[in-house]
């Protein structure tokens, strides 16, 4: 598997998502003035403050001219991965429903919370149980999720646990897919937990799926 | 023609902003404020004041959080 992590002008988390993938398989680093996607398997939108966060999170990134590869690769059923300021671009770029608010209590929240996975049935969460928890940490300022009316349950893939949702997120929603479940966003960073220095290696199994996932297709193609 | 686009908080939609500016009203001594809802303001000078809606629904602001106003005057000489 060959995974591209987009670089925008404020990414911050670019490099820890190319480690992490590294540790599944290859990966390399696209920028976002480029449309080309370098032949990748899966393509990771990485956390941070894409074009200094101007207007929305995400509400310029998504002009960038990778994006449009991306959302070309997405509607290609290729899986794509954004995490914290990705997931912000993706909603932002209509790849995923929803939006993301500033967190109730106004302040950047930083700690370890325990997700629960209510959807294994992903190419982001096959490598997990249903129900398993995953302790990830999040930081971020905005990660209040708002789910479109009429959410399919079924695009619900993480929530937090009881008494661990750091943002005040609608139904303690942590991170849904888009209706084809091949575009995934969260606000929790399994990046920064994919290795054992960091104290939990439960990311690494988002990464894991993506390359089950990305196997499995080619077994079948 | 110049044109001022207000961006607030779409009802329903909890506003933490406006409710940490209401209650901080009442402890400088301003009594009787209710309804807070803090937003932005975007200033512009626009050649066809028609294509606002437009930018408005696609950047401007997220129609699924938030709700906009459209208001427009002559440009200043």
């Amino acid at each position: 598997m060959k995974v591209g992590v987009v670089r925008f002008p404020g990414s911050c988390d670019e490099v820890d998502a190319l480690l992490a993938a590294e540790r599944v398989g290859d990966a390399v680093l696209l920028w976002h003035g480029d449309r080309d996607l370098q032949d990748v398997d899966a393509v990771v939108i990485p956390g941070g403050f894409s074009y200094g966060d101007y207007l929305r999170a995400g509400a310029i990134a998504r002009f960038s001219p990778v994006m449009e590869s991306v959302a070309a690769f997405a509607r290609a059923g290729g899986p794509v991965l954004g995490i914290c300021n990705g997931f912000q671009v993706l909603c932002e770029a209509g790849l995923l429903p929803g939006a993301l608010l500033p967190n109730v209590g106004l302040r950047f929240v930083c700690r370890q919370v325990e997700c629960e996975v209510v959807n294994a049935a992903t190419p982001f969460t096959r490598a997990c149980a249903e129900g398993e928890r995953l302790s990830i940490p999040v930081k971020h300022t905005t990660g209040r999720y708002h789910p479109p009316a009429g959410l399919d349950p079924a695009q619900v893939v993480l929530r937090y646990a009881p008494g661990h949702n750091p943002n005040g997120s609608e139904q303690d929603i942590a991170g849904v897919v888009n209706p084809a479940g091949n575009v995934f966003g969260l606000m929790p960073h399994p990046e920064h937990a994919s290795d054992p220095l960091s104290g939990s290696t439960d990311g690494l199994k988002v990464f894991a799926s993506m390359r089950e996932h990305v196997e499995t297709a080619a077994l079948v193609a | 023609m110049r044109a001022r686009v207000l961006v607030r908080p779409k009802s329903g939609i909890l506003d933490p902003q406006g409710k940490a500016v209401e209650r901080a009203l009442p402890a400088l001594g301003f009594d009787g404020v209710a309804n807070v809802h803090v937003g932005r303001l975007i200033e512009l000078d626009v050649d066809d004041p028609t294509d606002l809606e437009a930018m408005c629904e696609k950047l401007l602001a997220n129609p699924l959080i938030e709700e906009y106003e459209i208001q427009t005057e002559p440009a200043a000489e």
